[in-house]
């Protein structure tokens, strides 16, 4: 059944029990991303250190999708360099054929190309119209990594 | 309630185990509106009025016929008084523009309310900022009701508007407009109602309800999308300024002026919907051929099945009156610890239609203290199977979710 693809079990753990939740004491860089048509919202806020996101928070509102992916993410990106991060992240992208020139094959030989618990979020791929719940932490990290603490991204 | 045998054989969309539960949002049109519109764009079609050959003459009569039908469905004391648009949007921010940038100042008070529809809020918004008028707001009770006495204290001789849902899209609650009217016109206000929910559902009269100006649209009482009307009481349409300006709404046109053609006219600048009126016309047949009263009570048995079905639903909060007085068919669910959204992709499973999110009322959802509302909204060919399919639906996601 699609539905237990989709509402797999690690999701609804980072739903039920999110990750990094909250905001931080030493803001580096941060962003807010909010999806108009829904209304889910998510603020990204980043510690970083050179070139290491030493700490993520993750605070908002949303769906379970939009909220665990979030929150998978935060345990993905936290400790890892700009260039990890956005090896993960172009990962991310392509599992959820975001990208459609990046094929998406899992190779544990690539930095960052193993995604662990995101992986769960593949069945996303089958309801093309919450793909956007399940980027939105991603963009909105993105836009966070930035720089700066005044950012805002609709998507 | 309705008899369905034959009435559902007329939405072939709804074959198939589709429950649709989203005609909050845009109802469904039966075979006969389709057959109308066809028949029409076969055999007479062209653009209406001033073309002086047989088509356009045949065009002219069935856009002026469908006039007069959607005034006789209202209760209006004159066609003239119904001023086609592209729907209850345009319709409102015509009245806010036409009317708000002409009457109102600095000083002026423009009074909504707090469960509105974006499209009856930002539109006095963007008036209120180009004017310098204040825009505020009648709060709702706990019971999801406007609060009549709060409203009562708002009034002064410097409000100018009062614009009110006349059943809230979310909830719907559907408030006494009369009483309102009365006492917005005590103090020499103007009074806007958005009907678009309310006039699909429920019998109204236009002149009893004691608006000034009163918006609605095709695609939510069975009708096609791309027309609304707005309907005026005729020295309220004499106070407003034209919204747009092109052909057929002129009376005359110089290089650097133009005269405005008489009311209806002179707000319906362009070709207007032709098809979509011809549309309109045979689902104002379709609904009197049921008869408004029976509609009515349909919703109101469902939504007091609803209610009830609903109520047993572990973890399930309903948003919006618990009572079945001055209520329409809509009925807005929060479950814990499962999002609106959820709920939605779960229920399309099942092949239940809801809408999932704020429903275009931001304002109210804050009140409320919600994100996100899941709504089901009923309508004419929903039937008791559609609920039972609801509840299944939301039984299944509080086990995917563990609940």
């Amino acid at each position: 059944m699609a539905l237990q693809d989709l509402y797999r079990e690690v999701i609804l753990d980072h739903y039920k029990n999110p990750r990094n939740r909250g905001r931080l004491e030493k803001v580096d860089a941060s962003a807010e991303g909010v999806n108009p048509m829904c209304g889910d919202e998510i603020t990204i806020e980043l510690t970083i250190k050179g070139d290491t996101v030493v700490d993520v928070a993750v605070d908002g509102h949303g769906c379970s999708i939009s909220q665990s992916s979030a929150s998978m993410m935060t345990d993905a990106i936290k400790g890892k360099s700009r260039a990890e991060i956005e090896e993960i992240t172009s990962r991310f992208r392509a599992m959820m054929s975001l990208d459609e020139d990046t094929a998406f094959e899992l190779d544990p030989e690539r930095p960052g190309a193993v995604l662990g618990d995101i992986e769960a979020l593949q069945g996303v791929r089958q309801y093309p119209v919450r793909i956007k719940c399940a980027s939105l932490g991603w963009t909105t990290l993105a836009e966070a990594l930035k720089g700066g603490t005044d950012n805002t991204i609709s998507v | 309630m309705i008899d369905l045998t034959h009435l559902k054989a007329d939405f072939p969309v709804l074959e198939n185990g589709v429950h649709f539960l989203d005609s909050g949002a845009s109802s469904q049109q039966p075979i006969p509106v389709l057959e109308a519109m066809d028949r029409f764009a076969r055999t007479s079609y062209a653009n209406v009025h001033r073309g002086a050959y047989k088509l356009s003459i045949a065009s002219t009569e069935a856009y002026e016929a469908a006039r007069v039908r959607v005034s006789e469905f209202i209760g209006s004391a004159d066609p003239s008084q119904v001023v086609f648009t592209r729907g209850t949007t345009t319709a409102l921010n015509m009245v806010a523009s036409g009317w708000g940038m002409e009457h109102l100042g600095e000083g002026d008070r423009i009074i909504a309310t707090e469960i509105e529809h974006h499209s009856n809020l930002v539109p006095w918004q963007m008036v209120a900022k180009r004017t310098g008028a204040t825009l505020e707001h009648i709060p709702m009770t706990d019971d999801f009701r406007l609060d009549f006495d709060a409203f009562e204290s708002m009034l002064g001789p410097d409000v100018k508007i009062v614009t009110m849902t006349g059943m809230s899209n979310v909830l719907g609650t559907i408030p006494p407009v009369r009483k309102f009217a009365d006492l917005a016109h005590g103090v020499g206000a103007r009074l806007v109602v958005d009907a678009a929910q309310l006039v699909p559902h429920a019998p109204v009269n236009v002149e009893e309800m004691g608006a000034d100006f009163v918006a609605f649209s095709g695609h939510k009482m069975l009708g096609p999308t791309g027309i609304g009307i707005l309907w005026g009481k005729m020295e309220a349409l004499e106070e407003m300024e034209p919204f747009e300006g092109g052909g057929e709404m002129i009376s005359n046109v110089t290089l650097h002026d133009a005269t405005w053609a008489p009311i209806p006219t002179r707000f319906e600048a362009g070709t207007p919907p032709i098809i979509e009126a011809v549309g309109l016309h045979a689902a104002i047949d379709y609904l009197e051929s049921i008869g408004m009263d029976k509609v009515f009570a349909h919703d109101r048995e469902l939504t007091a099945i609803a209610l009830e079905r609903l109520g047993d639903v572990p973890g399930l909060t309903l948003q919006g009156p618990a009572d079945l007085d001055n209520r329409g068919g809509v009925v807005s669910m929060v479950m814990d610890g499962v999002h609106a959204h959820d709920l939605a992709t779960i229920l399309d499973e099942g092949g239940v239609s809801v809408r999932a999110g704020h429903h275009c009322a931001k304002p109210l959802m804050q009140r409320m203290g919600v994100a996100a509302t899941a709504r089901a909204s009923f309508y004419v060919y929903n039937e008791e199977a559609d609920i039972d399919a609801l509840v299944s639906g939301l039984r299944t996601a509080r086990e995917l979710f563990g609940m």
